[in-house]
């Protein structure tokens, strides 16, 4: 199957919206029916806070929201558009230091961005993706099939490979993800590709022995480079809720996680946990998946995300 | 009993005598909690303020187990509530139609729907001994069709081979022909994964329920999904049409209170969860496990019955009297060993209890145990009477006496009498010091947490 290319930033600005208008179009609808020029009294910020939760924000962040709106607003009346700027700007002052795209340094030959996360993340598809974007700014990329436990996860990044001309290192199911990781980092070496992807397994935060795998992998390629790998990336689904806490938490404390990523934006999923994440781990996000085709990455933008998470539209 | 010296003293004769029934504003203080921890669990809002308006109601009045806080009862009171909510549990897989049976699963991307598909193979195969045939519609996902070959290969079960080019309906089409002329019981379709609001692929998956009309349209869905679960939930079930839903990630440490949202949301059975990533880890549904998980409060249920059952009140409420005006014996510890035991062993005892999952290498360290509590209660019971109410009389000579005839050390008897006096001394000054704050005067009791804390404290902030 293939894709069709379509023009690349338009393509991207659209999607977004259409992806990210969903979440705004429930939280709009919520705000609209809430805020017809009302006193913002106690009622009133109960209800906003319950609307933020609705999008998945969590408790302590809508709190902390609803809490700041207060500090400027209570008692005066107000509209939905008021309202809107407000939280907005409030979000995108979360979200605004942790915004950061993806930038390979062309002095390291490769570049090894790991992927982890838990299982059905996006993690495969979110690589196929990023290969694209790069192998059409003329880089060369391996990507390194370490995912060898779930069945064809290998046939999946292969046909990645292909659709993006990219060179795929893998190895029969079963193979023990750090030998493999170990060999495809030599091979990368030798041609001196400019990134190298790997991709992982899919694991549950909770599971120790997996989450030692992941930690012996890492020492194992470290073996060849010492500061590898360069940017560790951990892949988190939109429709997740407030268990992102806890999967973020332990992949960082356990490896050394330098961003995120959040796919699947393109759903009825709010992704509002990203604005509790960014609240209390201040982890970079490097990128959004909105799609399934290979242009369904975007870089992060704060403001863009704030936005179109109340429903602003941009000038 | 001491769960009330540790954590709220200051009410104990107050409620002791008073009460008998739950007030409004017990139950308000509660919910209160009960809402955070549904929230915190991804219950969807709305669910969420359903289910505290039913529990409220269900709540108020009713009779306050003896040996319970108001608080505690609520919590027994939503327990409840909850399984019942997300019962029924024995919803089996409807087999009911001629064969071959087709079976469908539908949900978003990653939900699990393909190794989901592997496992309900194995399942039917070996629990229902059915012939079953898996048939990948999957043809967006690279490799999916692979993959779930490859499942079928790991289980022994047979798969449809796929062709080249082949779209869902024409493969779902071929599926049933292919299964009616080789004899197979049931047909598995793994469809592509989905978003609700993509409305041409939502039609798609329509178009192949229509076809093969299947007997069970199964929802696949995350445990961890977070709020965004009751509108999935309700899409499928509306623009589809779901006869149940599987839970995958189980194994996952979330608290997953979607479960709740789209069991409110559907009005469907969940059926089965998936709880681990091997291929026959695949379990019917319990209302229960999950009912303890989405209130993270583990069973306090449980502990609560299993309370209320063997602790004897007007014995425990002597005692906290006596320990307040300093007056807690070794006969009185001695009391309390024995209340403990009868509560049950006290590792499950403590598995029972919240957030005690992350502590069980401490509980190991600290080597508490069933052992412990038995030489405990030996040591005092190789003791005189007056040497239980004066320990202070306890020479070198009557310790190693004492240690002789319980079968144990110097030194444990030392550790003990330790123990008591730390304790005695605690009570006295929480007699004096009344409502206030006891929780943080409480050193940590080494060794003997049970008895510091008694019949546990669920974790309840009155507001």
């Amino acid at each position: 199957m293939s894709y069709p290319d379509k023009d690349a930033k338009a393509g991207w600005v659209s999607r977004l919206k259409s992806g990210l208008s969903r979440t705004s179009q429930n939280l709009n609808y919520n705000l609209d029916g809430l805020l017809n020029k009302r006193r913002l009294d106690e009622k009133l910020l109960e209800e906003l806070e319950d609307i933020l939760i609705a999008a998945d924000l969590g408790l302590s962040t809508a709190t902390k929201l609803t809490t700041k709106l207060a500090r400027t607003h209570l008692n005066g009346a107000i509209s939905t558009g008021e309202v809107k700027e407000a939280l907005a700007d409030a979000i995108a002052e979360i979200l605004g230091p942790v915004a950061k795209p993806f930038v390979p340094n062309p002095t390291l030959k490769p570049h090894v961005v790991l992927f982890c996360g838990v299982n059905g993340s996006g993690k495969t598809t979110t690589i196929g993706k990023l290969a694209h974007a790069l192998t059409r700014d003329g880089k060369t990329v391996v990507l390194a099939a370490g995912d060898t436990f779930r069945a064809a996860a290998a046939e999946q990044l292969q046909i990645w490979g292909e659709r993006t001309g990219s060179q795929v290192f893998a190895k029969d199911p079963g193979t023990d993800p750090a030998s493999l990781v170990f060999d495809a980092l030599t091979l990368a070496q030798k041609q001196s590709a400019d990134v190298l992807l790997i991709d992982t397994a899919g694991r549950l935060q909770n599971r120790g022995e997996l989450m030692a795998e992941l930690q012996k992998t890492i020492r194992v390629m470290q073996k060849i480079d010492e500061t590898a790998p360069h940017t560790c990336l951990q892949v988190l689904d939109a429709t997740v809720g407030q268990n992102a806490h806890s999967q973020v938490e332990i992949f960082s404390n356990l490896i050394n996680v330098d961003g995120l990523v959040l796919t699947k934006l393109d759903g009825s999923a709010k992704g509002g946990v990203l604005v509790a994440l960014a609240d209390k781990f201040s982890l970079p996000v490097y990128a959004i998946g909105v799609g399934e085709q290979s242009e369904d990455l975007q870089s992060f933008d704060a403001r863009e995300f704030a936005n179109s998470l109340l429903g602003i539209e941009a000038n | 009993m001491f769960d009330d010296l540790s954590s709220k003293f200051g009410d104990i004769f107050d409620r002791l005598r008073g009460r008998g029934a739950l007030s409004e504003k017990d139950v308000a203080a509660a919910l209160r909690e009960i809402r955070v921890a549904l929230l915190e669990a991804d219950v969807s809002l709305s669910v969420v303020k359903q289910f505290i308006d039913v529990v409220r109601e269900e709540a108020v009045g009713q009779a306050v187990l003896r040996s319970v806080t108001p608080g505690q009862m609520v919590v027994k009171i939503v327990h409840d509530q909850l399984v019942k909510m997300l019962g029924p549990e024995d919803a089996k897989i409807n087999l009911n139609a001629s064969p071959p049976v087709p079976i469908m699963l539908v949900g978003l991307q990653g939900a699990g729907k393909t190794t989901t598909a592997g496992k309900l193979a194995s399942h039917l195969r070996n629990k229902e001994n059915k012939r079953v045939l898996l048939a990948g519609l999957d043809v967006a996902r690279p490799a999916a069709q692979e993959q779930l070959l490859v499942l079928g290969e790991e289980v022994g079960v047979d798969s449809l081979q796929p062709v080249f080019g082949e779209q869902p309906v024409g493969i779902a089409k071929r599926a049933m022909e292919t299964a009616k002329r080789e004899g197979f019981d049931a047909v598995i379709l793994d469809t592509a994964g989905r978003l609700a609001i993509d409305h041409e692929l939502m039609m798609e998956v329509a178009l192949v329920r229509d076809t093969v009309e299947p007997a069970e349209t199964l929802l696949v869905a995350d445990a961890l999904s977070g709020q965004d679960a009751v509108t999935t939930a309700q899409a499928f079930n509306d623009k589809v049409g779901i006869t149940g839903i599987v839970l995958t990630r189980i194994d996952g440490d979330s608290r997953g209170g979607a479960a709740l949202s789209m069991r409110a949301a559907t009005g469907c059975p969940i059926k089965l969860m998936g709880v681990g990533e091997k291929l026959d880890a695949l379990e019917t549904f319990q209302a229960d496990r999950i009912a303890g998980r989405i209130l993270g409060m583990g069973d306090v249920v449980g502990l609560v019955e299993k309370a209320a059952e063997t602790i004897d009140r007007e014995e425990a409420e002597k005692t906290a009297r006596r320990a307040l005006k300093g007056q807690f014996t070794l006969e009185d510890l001695a009391e309390q060993l024995a209340q403990i035991k009868k509560m049950g062993d006290m590792q499950g005892l403590l598995s029972m209890l919240p957030g005690v999952g992350k502590m069980k290498k401490q509980i190991a360290d600290a080597n508490i145990g069933d052992k412990t509590i038995t030489h405990q209660e030996a040591i005092i019971m190789s003791m005189t009477p007056k040497e239980r109410r004066n320990p202070k009389i306890l020479n070198a000579k009557r310790r190693q006496r004492i240690a002789n005839g319980s079968g144990t050390s110097v030194q444990d008897v030392n550790r003990l009498l330790k123990q008591h006096k730390q304790m005695a001394q605690m009570m006295k000054k929480m007699g004096k010091m009344g409502k206030k704050g006891l929780m943080g005067a409480m050193p940590p009791m080494a060794g003997m947490p049970g008895i510091a804390g008694g019949m546990p404290p669920i974790k309840h902030q009155p507001q």
